[in-house]
């Protein structure tokens, strides 16, 4: 599966549909039997509408079970088709054709084609649309039905990553006309159909019979996810053997788990980090000298350490992680150098400051001790953090982007450019450092256009190295994805880091042992 | 039994003046924690433009009183309305939404008084024998081990003894599952079992408070002239208990338990989240949490309606136990 290059991808999307349909390890899978996930995200407000979707419990559930995409992020990295069998670009990556797979049938016996598409793609661009896919649909300046199994799709401007965009769990694809029937009753393309669906208590799917992927994904003949937002009592179901699969473990009770020659754990490197964003339009972080003195301030590896216990790995100030294409794991790292912190303390001509950093547990489990720890660490070079203890209900609407430092996550993106430019690309309303620097957002548009591999990791290698010395957002680490699976249970040997437990790709991809 | 009557409709009454004055309070407060439905749903990515789009759809930007009397006049013709959560992934699709408030209330309902029946079934025996059995063998070692060993259980945290259970019954000795999704359909069985574990846990949070009530009702009455009476016939320790004492003690006694299932039915949210209990505790705190306030009216006013009416039935009951109030001069 390696080897295939995003370029080559692009240019001769046939391959997609190849990787499409045997994207799966080659050792023969078992089929049938049960599969049973307790996840913690689920919501009793919970539904079909994928334009919701927000938490593992419904990604897992949609995304990775009853609906289907356009494409698809394998477990590697690599993207490939979903619904989409092949696609072809433009050469400003302007104008995408997508072919879509044929005799694919909606769970309702509807077969799916480019209206489909068309639809499914609209919902999201509605006027008073909420969806969370809404800049990336609204980017879509005009789409086309060639034909039933053709649509083109013609962007404002050129995006080489328009079928990683697609892949987004948010943009499912619906049976067109039938749309609100699909929202409620829950009807995709997907490997499952939907038999129950409680909103947060518990959903049920059984293989549907004549799928288009056949026999190279989706073993299990049903799959139950059952909400469990409780850590304890999601152990306990998995020790107890009532659940084959957990999903966010307590690192606290690891070792519990451990000792249960029933149970493995699942650990992956993956996007997700926590941040601690600066107003850069604010003083005193408008100052350069202030923001690197307090890059030098903070004890990443502490931090690795204390907060999750060594379930991560340490950031340089960049959003882009180990789950990217272009990550640049051999740029120099920032260390904890009261020194030099202290040093650009002066060059900003100050000998102390006094600085507020607003932290709650929504920022992230542990943001209030790791903003504490950042107290400790930082008043070395005479910088002062009053940690502010925020409370957690509201936190989004009235702390981040309104407090000038504060604590913040984010589960990261598939792509270089998704992430910049959902949090990072002048004027954004998410760029929550509201930071400006001409050259990054020079190289952004530029790399987003280009369908070139190595000058677009050239591009990107650049732009990290901006964020890390000039950035305004410390980004001190990636949190792993740590989960736990029964041994009945197997699980192919790469598994997906971009969402958890396998990309939610567990029913498609897990067999019984 | 007209003197009964009167007493059900004047209570009755005042059991609406309640309700109304716990929907005023409950909106209130909702209101008064921060951030509102549109900013919770939306979380992280609550973009100025998208809050105010959900908060037009919702009718969230009305004053509050506006959105209080459209609740209240939708109440009153017995429409509960659509939670915000329902009415938010509908709109934009030009649809009308089928599941109501009540559509989503009631099948958690039945899932609590399910479990609220099964505990009362398994504790109001457990504690009205242990209560005269206390009675009866008072000061001896008996009664105190029964004293310490309910105390004990209510004294400790609900979910330490719902961890304790799941210790005993389900990790050591898998006698019962230590997952109790129950869901519509489930064959009474698997459901009694997968019930079982919450149940006794509930059980040992309940037992204490109605198993003293029950003995020091009866050793109360112990000293009155017509026990003295009924010892000096001859007639055997136990039936002087069971035939003469209980039947006077049965007042206070229904009183506990009354409040004891109430409580079962509203405040048992710790039990189900250990256990993952699909009751109403559960849709109660998330809805909470999101602020979506039809549900949480809604579920505030089947808590406060449990109350008066368990309390009612109780005091009802003990004066049909009771001859004197029953025929009053």
């Amino acid at each position: 599966m390696h080897g295939i290059s995003r370029r080559s991808l692009l240019k001769t999307g046939a391959a997609a549909g190849v990787l499409g349909l045997t994207g799966m390890p080659l050792r023969a899978q078992t089929k049938g039997g049960k599969f049973t996930a307790g996840l913690g995200g689920a919501n009793t407000s919970d539904s079909w509408d994928s334009r919701t979707h927000s938490d593992i419990f419904m990604i897992a559930s949609g995304h990775g079970t009853v609906f289907d995409c356009l494409t698809e992020v394998a477990a590697d990295g690599s993207i490939t088709g979903e619904l989409a069998e092949s696609w072809d670009a433009s050469a400003d990556a302007k104008v995408w054709t997508f072919k879509l797979r044929q005799g694919v049938t909606f769970h309702n016996g509807k077969p799916f084609g480019a209206d489909d598409v068309i639809e499914s793609l609209q919902m999201h661009v509605g006027e008073d649309s909420k969806s969370a896919a809404k800049p990336i649909v609204s980017a879509i300046t005009e789409m086309k039905k060639v034909n039933d199994h053709e649509v083109e799709l013609t962007l404002a401007a050129g995006n080489a990553d328009l079928p990683y965009l697609l892949s987004d769990y948010h943009i499912c694809m619906f049976p067109a006309g039938q749309i609100e029937e699909a929202i409620q009753n829950g009807i995709g393309t997907g490997l499952y159909q939907v038999q129950s669906f409680d909103p947060g208590v518990r959903m049920v799917a059984t293989r549907y019979p004549d799928h288009y992927k056949g026999d190279s994904a989706g073993f299990f003949d049903e799959v139950e996810y059952v909400a469990i937002n409780d850590n304890t009592a999601r152990m306990n179901a998995l020790m107890t053997g009532q659940v084959d699969a957990i999903n966010r473990i307590d690192f606290k009770t690891e070792g519990l788990l451990k000792a249960n020659p029933q149970v493995r754990i699942q650990e992956v490197a993956c996007n997700q980090h926590y941040t601690f964003p600066m107003h850069t339009n604010t003083a005193p972080f408008d100052d350069m000298n202030v923001r690197k003195a307090l890059k030098y301030g903070i004890n990443r590896q502490e931090m690795v350490d204390k907060i999750l216990l060594g379930h991560g790995a340490v950031a340089n100030d960049t959003p882009i992680g180990p789950a990217n294409q272009f990550y640049a794991a051999d740029m120099e790292q920032l260390e904890y150098d009261p020194d030099k912190a202290a040093f650009y303390m002066k060059e900003a001509g100050l000998d102390s400051i006094d600085i507020d950093l607003s932290a709650s547990s929504a920022a992230f489990e542990g943001a209030v001790d790791a903003a504490q720890l950042y107290q400790a660490s930082a008043g070395a070079a005479g910088i002062n953090i009053n940690v502010v203890q925020e409370p957690a209900d509201g936190y989004w609407s009235n702390v981040w982007l309104k407090k000038p430092f504060c604590a913040c996550y984010w589960s990261g993106r598939a792509t270089e450019d998704w992430m910049f430019s959902t949090a990072y690309e002048t004027g954004v309303p998410w760029n929550d450092s509201f930071w400006v620097q001409d050259r990054f957002q020079e190289l952004l548009l530029s790399a987003r256009a280009e369908l070139d591999t190595d000058k677009r990791r050239e591009q990107y290698t650049e732009m990290q190295q901006i964020m890390r010395d000039e950035g305004g957002t410390i980004i001190p680490m990636f949190a792993n994805y740590v989960q736990a699976v029964n041994n009945r249970i197997v699980s192919p040997d790469t598994v997906g880091n971009l969402w958890q437990m396998d990309n939610a790709r567990m029913a498609e991809r897990w067999s019984v042992a | 039994m007209n003197n009964v009557l009167g007493i059900i409709i004047q209570r009755l009454l005042l059991g609406l003046v309640t309700l109304l004055i716990v929907s005023v309070v409950i909106f209130v407060a909702v209101n008064l924690l921060p951030g509102d439905f549109a900013q919770l749903i939306l979380g992280q990515g609550a973009t100025e433009e998208s809050v105010n789009s959900i908060r037009r759809d919702l009718g969230l930007d009305q004053p509050l009183f506006v959105r209080y009397f459209d609740w209240l006049g939708g109440m009153i013709t017995g429409d509960l309305g659509t939670s915000f959560a329902q009415l938010n992934f509908t709109t934009g699709l030009g649809g009308v939404n089928n599941v109501t408030v009540l559509d989503q209330i009631l099948p958690r309902l039945s899932n609590t008084m399910f479990l609220a029946g099964v505990t009362a079934m398994i504790a109001v025996p457990i504690a009205v024998t242990l209560g005269v059995l206390a009675a009866l063998y008072r000061n001896t070692v008996f009664d105190r081990a029964a004293n310490i060993a309910t105390l004990s259980s209510i004294s400790s945290p609900e979910f330490f003894m719902a961890y304790v259970l799941i210790l005993i019954l389900a990790v050591i000795n898998p006698l019962l599952p230590s997952l109790s999704n129950i869901y519509d359909g489930m064959p009474f069985g698997e459901r009694l079992e997968k019930t079982m574990l919450p149940a006794l846990t509930l059980t040992l949070v309940v037992t204490a408070h109605m198993m003293r009530m029950t003995r020091a009702s009866i050793i109360n009455l112990l000293a009155s002239p017509y026990i003295e009476m009924a010892r000096l016939k001859g007639i055997s320790p136990m039936r002087v208990i069971v035939r003469h004492a209980l039947p006077n003690a049965l007042a206070p006694i229904i009183n506990v338990i009354a409040l004891n299932l109430a409580y079962l039915i509203t405040g048992v949210v710790v039990v189900e989240v250990v256990f993952v209990y699909p009751g109403i505790g559960q849709l109660f705190v998330d809805s909470v949490k999101i602020r979506d306030i039809p549900v949480v009216q809604a579920c505030c006013l089947i808590f406060a309606a449990a109350y008066i009416l368990l309390n009612l039935t109780a005091d009802i009951m003990s004066i049909l136990s009771n001859p004197r109030l029953r025929h009053p001069k």
